[in-house]
């Protein structure tokens, strides 16, 4: 649609007085603006000795998730896998031993590995995960010496569960498939 | 003139060389650490104990790096360039003092009874007296300077034309304008102090400002003798900031286009030109375009020390202790200071002020400033020519002021951005067509 002539407003520019015109009185304030950052307190982290807090929405590398018992939440349902804009989630499936099947569990992943040089960091996985085991931390600084350092498998990724919840940074933040109140970031502290 | 000692000058030559660019190399942390501050940032704080040690990094980077000389460049004034705008700009620095100075004693009368004799023996007091000068009793001083001011450019005018690059060539002519320009207001605005003084030399210059001599002034004196009474040790003349603030804000100005620094840093202009006339330019032929522009900065901070804030002289802080060496090592420390103090307020101007189109530049010199600096000289002249005191020079000056911003502010648009008819869209028009080419 365009513009009507109606809804144009011309504007002039403001016309310079004589304190401006003299050019030393707006030095003078402009001065005195820089002088105050000068002083001012510094907004810089120094990162390697000071490390920022990430929001628990962040996402970052995988882990996944264990149960009440300390086994592998993930039922091997291939949702994640096939939910992967970039394809970077590879399960394996295998029936499940014998005593799982009695808390209702017909399979499991025999190997469950992610590549994460691949992955895009969407964080779809963990929305399409039915049982919530899949998640994404807040570490946020991934290095490895090679590529098949950076490939994920299931011990690393359950490693990574262990140290990231007693580390307390990332509590367990799906339920029943939905995304809790934990994955928002908390309200601005003041 | 003095008997030069071949030794003790080439000591000095290596350590006002060595010191000013150790200065040089400061000020470029200085210039990284108050750019952080402004910006609410801590700065670079690696390279040592809150990264001090950060300029002898960045000059062994520059050591180290691949000298990339391009095919296109044509070799002999490319080689030259860097070399002709270091040289110039060292040079200068020979005639600038950086502690104390005694001028040459004037010759007596000839008329006096042992008239030769008296004019050898302080002739012979003299050349024994050493003095923070590399060339000392040089009677066209600052002339010398602006000599070399303008030779400057050449450096600037060979780098842009050799490296056969538009972006160089472009920065290069904007350069030459900008320099040439503003050589006439900053020769212009320091005429009324040499007229004023009666000398180009800037040890006179300093001695005027800061010892008791010559006919006290009409009006100042009995103020000049209170002063005294109290124990403020000041000259028979007071700092000429007193006497000629305009003249001091155009010399400023016109130092800061000169050494191309912000707000004037068109030749550089990262924004438009890449890096202006030293695009082409790396390794070490880099960092010595770089440092002339600091050079510059230190010629110029010491200059404007020297010629309006009273050169080596504090209220009396320089005469402090009576001990020669200590009052020595005193006023090459207020020298010094003050010249550093001028760095840094071009820094923070250099974060506070936006900077100029090239034609707010240009209107900037021509109609402001070269103005305003020859009517400053015309009232100098008056004063001169009638004896009057030299406190009317501050007045004139503040009236001269406020009249060009007056003028300013009456006229259409301002000076340094004159207003042009705007054609208002005509009725008809539908909204929003543009209306260039009708």
């Amino acid at each position: 649609m365009p513009i009507a002539e109606s809804e144009v407003t011309w504007v002039e520019e403001a016309k310079l007085g004589l304190w401006e015109q003299l050019y030393i009185p707006a030095l003078i304030d402009g001065l005195k603006t820089t002088l105050s950052h000068m002083v001012s307190r510094k907004v810089t982290e120094q990162y390697p000795e000071q490390e920022p807090t990430m929001p628990l929405n962040y996402r970052g590398v995988h882990r996944l998730n264990r149960d009440a018992n300390g086994r592998v939440k993930c039922v091997a349902c291939y949702m994640c896998a096939t939910a992967c804009p970039a394809h970077c989630i590879d399960i394996v499936a295998a029936p499940a031993p014998a005593e799982w099947q009695k808390d209702g569990r017909e399979k499991y992943p025999e190997t469950f590995v992610i590549d994460e040089l691949r992955c895009i960091y969407c964080g779809m996985c963990e929305e399409a995960c039915p049982v919530d085991a899949i998640e994404l931390t807040t570490l946020y600084d991934l290095t490895g010496f090679s590529r098949e350092q950076m490939v994920f498998d299931k011990e690393k990724l359950l490693s990574v569960f262990d140290t990231t919840t007693q580390a307390g940074t990332d509590p367990v933040r799906t339920q029943a498939g939905k995304l809790s109140v934990a994955s928002e970031s908390p309200p601005e502290q003041k | 003139m003095p008997n030069f000692d071949i030794t003790i000058t080439a000591i000095v030559i290596v350590g006002l060389i060595g010191g000013i660019l150790g200065v040089c190399g400061y000020l470029t942390l200085g210039e990284r650490k108050i750019s952080a501050w402004i910006q609410d940032r801590v700065g670079p704080n690696r390279v040592g104990p809150g990264g001090l040690l950060q300029p002898l990094a960045d000059g062994g980077k520059f050591f180290l790096k691949e000298e990339v000389i391009p095919d296109h460049v044509d070799r002999v004034f490319y080689l030259l360039a860097p070399a002709v705008a270091v040289g110039t700009a060292l040079l200068a620095l020979a005639i600038v003092p950086f502690g104390s100075t005694t001028p040459a004693p004037e010759p007596v009368a000839i008329t006096t009874p042992d008239a030769v004799a008296t004019f050898d023996a302080q002739q012979k007091a003299y050349a024994e007296s050493f003095n923070f000068v590399l060339a000392p009793g040089l009677d066209i001083g600052v002339l010398y300077i602006f000599a070399l001011g303008s030779l400057a450019v050449y450096g600037a005018i060979l780098a842009g034309w050799s490296a056969n690059n538009k972006y160089s060539l472009l920065g290069s002519l904007r350069s030459s304008a900008q320099i040439v320009s503003y050589e006439i207001p900053l020769g212009l605005s320091v005429l009324g102090v040499f007229i004023l003084v009666g000398s180009l030399n800037p040890e006179k210059i300093i001695a005027w400002q800061a010892t008791p001599g010559g006919t006290p002034d009409p009006v100042l004196g009995s103020v000049t003798a209170w002063l005294r009474g109290i124990g403020l040790a000041v000259g028979n003349n007071w700092w000429l900031v007193l006497f000629q603030p305009l003249a001091l804000l155009l010399f400023l100005a016109s130092s800061y286009a000169e050494s191309s620094r912000l707000p004037f840093d068109l030749p550089e202009a990262e924004q438009e030109l890449i890096g202006g006339y030293h695009t082409e330019y790396s390794s070490l032929k880099l960092g010595l375009m770089l440092l002339t522009e600091y050079i510059h900065l230190v010629a110029s901070s010491f200059m404007v020390a020297v010629l309006f804030l009273g050169g080596w002289s504090l209220f009396g802080l320089e005469s402090i202790s009576s001990n020669a060496i200590v009052a020595a090592v005193l006023k090459l420390l207020i020298l010094c200071g003050k010249m550093v103090g001028l760095c840094v307020f071009a820094q923070l101007v250099r974060w506070t002020i936006p900077r100029f189109r090239f034609d707010q530049l240009m209107n900037l010199a021509w109609k402001v400033m070269i103005p305003l600096a020859l009517l400053n000289l015309l009232a100098v002249i008056f004063v001169k020519q009638f004896g009057w005191s030299l406190i009317v020079l501050t007045g004139v000056n503040a009236l001269l002021f406020f009249g060009a911003g007056v003028l300013g502010a009456r006229s259409r648009g301002t000076i340094t951005n004159p207003k042009r008819a705007v054609k208002k869209m005509p009725p008809g028009l539908p909204a929003g067509v543009t209306y260039a080419g009708r």
